[in-house]
């Protein structure tokens, strides 16, 4: 009995080590649904090149980033949103000081199936289709049948993004929702599944998520302007008017390990991953 | 020493005993404290009966009657496709099925029992949702009915394991009396067994209710979880606990919107607990 007690001691003493010795080279980073397969492939060919280092990336939204950082249990919060006022608030009052780095730029696409003959929207008409004034795909010049709505959940920094600068066009005082009627899917990927399989759905997510299954729609600041698809080059450009900035942000400035990683992100191999994964780099 | 010894174990047996409810009071109690806290931004009955649920808007809007309507409809529904076939499985397992398929069944019915749900939420989402979609010609499969559905397969193995047990234990010369005034198998069960079973009957019903009001991830994944008062069941509902669940995550710690999760936290343990002592009232009125 003794000798057993003596054994599940030894282990836990040595198990407690590993843990300790682990934590001192590693990383978390968690945050944005958006930016996880980024945060991954950065992780990956990071750990490549510093063996020794470890990287823990996890999704889970901008939202849950932000609380992670605050409640300390995050190293990195990745954010496809700025952080909110109250949340520094909250972050200052235990200590934590948000510190913001751009680190991509992403644009958000508006996707419809392949079936449907729309292919271009203005934003008024976008804005009108979210909120439920437009309910009718003929109404925008499509079919005569209900327009279906999808959306991410309000965890989502894409939710939070859309809903300021499409529905409410970036004015404070602007009252408009999503309409009720909306469906509210966990995932940008239940999103590309349901507009692939439903040819009278509309959704919208990272420009990451296209694939032939689902078409992007044209989008135009007004009806005067051009139509513009979602492409890298075009975000670049600054011609595809829904595009949005992609945040690291760390506590204070960055130091040691940290920084090690968020300057790998922004650096020519860094940048060159973001490309690879379908956002567009800033640093060039 | 000995005595010593008898009486430490006692006491550590009684503190398990006491920890189960403890531990229910602890939870209700934070719970309640988390929760109230919602009140002083929004009136109790605005809260209950608003119609519009828009959380991180600048005011929020915490109206969580779609919510409601969402997990009653849902339930409502399982709750109709559960029961008759989980009290006609039980009574043919309790009453006419052979010893052999008696067993197979059993063992089907445990293992129904032991599917995760997000498994059965999945299969639901390949499966289920598109059927509901082409056979009803909705512009969407993910409503309502497709979630009762699955809920019904949860509720399922709870109904029938219990009310097999209170046909089971129904004593044996109601059955042979029965016959012996001539009726027939299926009027003895009728017209003798359902009625004698028909507390536990109703306490079974009543548990697989309450599983069904509180599952979580299945619903969440087919029913589209949309917070619109819900018309028909071929529309897309939201439930209380999914609403939890999806938002959990992002709600600030101390915002309105945090204390107002735990506020549906609280009105979904008063429904269940509901549910709960109801089960219990009809169990004891068997016993007796």
């Amino acid at each position: 009995m003794l000798k057993k007690i003596w054994l599940v001691l030894i282990m836990l003493a040595l198990s407690t080590s590993v843990f300790a010795a682990s934590g001192k080279n590693s990383i978390q980073v968690k945050g944005s649904d958006t930016m996880v397969n980024l945060g991954q492939a950065w992780a990956e060919k990071y750990m490549e090149k510093n063996p020794g280092d470890f990287v823990a990336v996890t999704g889970g939204g901008s939202g849950t980033g932000f609380s992670s950082l605050i409640s300390n249990t995050c190293d990195i919060a990745m954010a496809s949103r700025s952080i909110k006022e109250k949340e520094i608030t909250l972050a200052n009052q235990k200590g934590i000081k948000p510190n913001e780095i751009k680190v991509a730029m992403d644009g958000l696409a508006v996707v419809v199936n392949p079936a449907n003959p729309i292919g271009k929207l203005t934003i008024d008409q976008l804005a009108g289709i979210f909120t439920g004034r437009i309910s009718n795909w003929k109404e925008v010049g499509g079919k005569d049948e209900k327009i279906v709505i999808l959306s991410r959940e309000v965890n989502s920094g894409t939710h939070v993004y859309f809903k300021e600068h499409v529905l409410r066009k970036l004015d404070p005082n602007s009252k408009e929702e999503f309409a009720p009627s909306a469906l509210m899917l966990s995932s940008s990927q239940a999103i590309a599944d349901e507009v692939a399989g439903n040819p009278v759905a509309i959704g919208y997510y990272g420009m990451g998520y296209i694939s032939p299954k689902q078409k992007p729609v044209a989008v135009a600041k007004d009806e005067k302007s051009e139509y513009v698809i979602p492409t890298i080059e075009n975000v670049i450009n600054g011609t595809y008017p829904i595009s949005r900035p992609l945040f690291l942000y760390t506590n204070g400035v960055p130091e040691g390990l940290v920084k090690k990683f968020v300057d790998f992100t922004l650096s020519r191999e860094g940048q060159d991953i973001v490309l690879a994964t379908d956002f567009v780099p800033v640093n060039r | 020493m000995r005595k010593l010894k008898e009486f430490i174990i006692e006491k550590l047996i009684l503190i398990c005993g006491i920890a189960s409810i403890f531990f229910v009071a602890l939870i209700f109690l934070f719970l309640l404290r988390e929760g109230l806290a919602v009140f002083k931004t929004v009136g109790p009955f605005k809260f209950l009966m608003g119609k519009s649920w828009y959380p991180i808007s600048e005011p929020p809007q915490l109206g969580i009657l779609p919510l409601i309507l969402g997990s009653l409809l849902v339930t409502l529904g399982a709750a109709i496709i559960s029961i008759p076939i989980g009290v006609g499985c039980a009574i043919y397992i309790a009453e006419i099925a052979p010893a052999k398929i008696k067993e197979i069944l059993k063992a089907g019915i445990e293992l129904l029992a032991a599917i995760p749900s997000v498994v059965l939420g999945f299969i639901g989402m390949v499966t289920l949702v598109p059927l509901v979609k082409s056979l009803f010609h909705l512009p969407t499969g993910l409503t309502a009915l497709s979630g009762s559905i699955m809920l019904a397969f949860m509720a399922m193995p709870t109904i029938v394991s219990i009310a097999e047990d209170a046909l089971y234990s129904i004593p044996k010369n109601y059955k042979e009396g029965a016959f012996a005034l001539g009726a027939t198998h299926w009027q003895t069960i009728w017209r003798v067994m359902l009625p004698a079973a028909s507390s536990g009957i109703v306490a079974a019903v009543m548990l697989g209710i309450g599983r069904v009001i509180g599952e979580t991830m299945a619903v969440m994944m087919i029913t589209g979880n949309a917070a619109v008062i819900p018309h028909s069941i071929l529309a897309p509902v939201r439930t209380l606990t999914a609403t939890i669940a999806a938002e959990m995550g992002e709600a600030v710690v101390g915002s309105e919107h945090y204390f107002a999760l735990f506020a549906i936290g609280i009105v979904l343990f008063i429904i269940s607990f509901m549910i709960n002592v109801t089960a219990d009232i009809f169990l004891h009125k068997r016993q007796s």
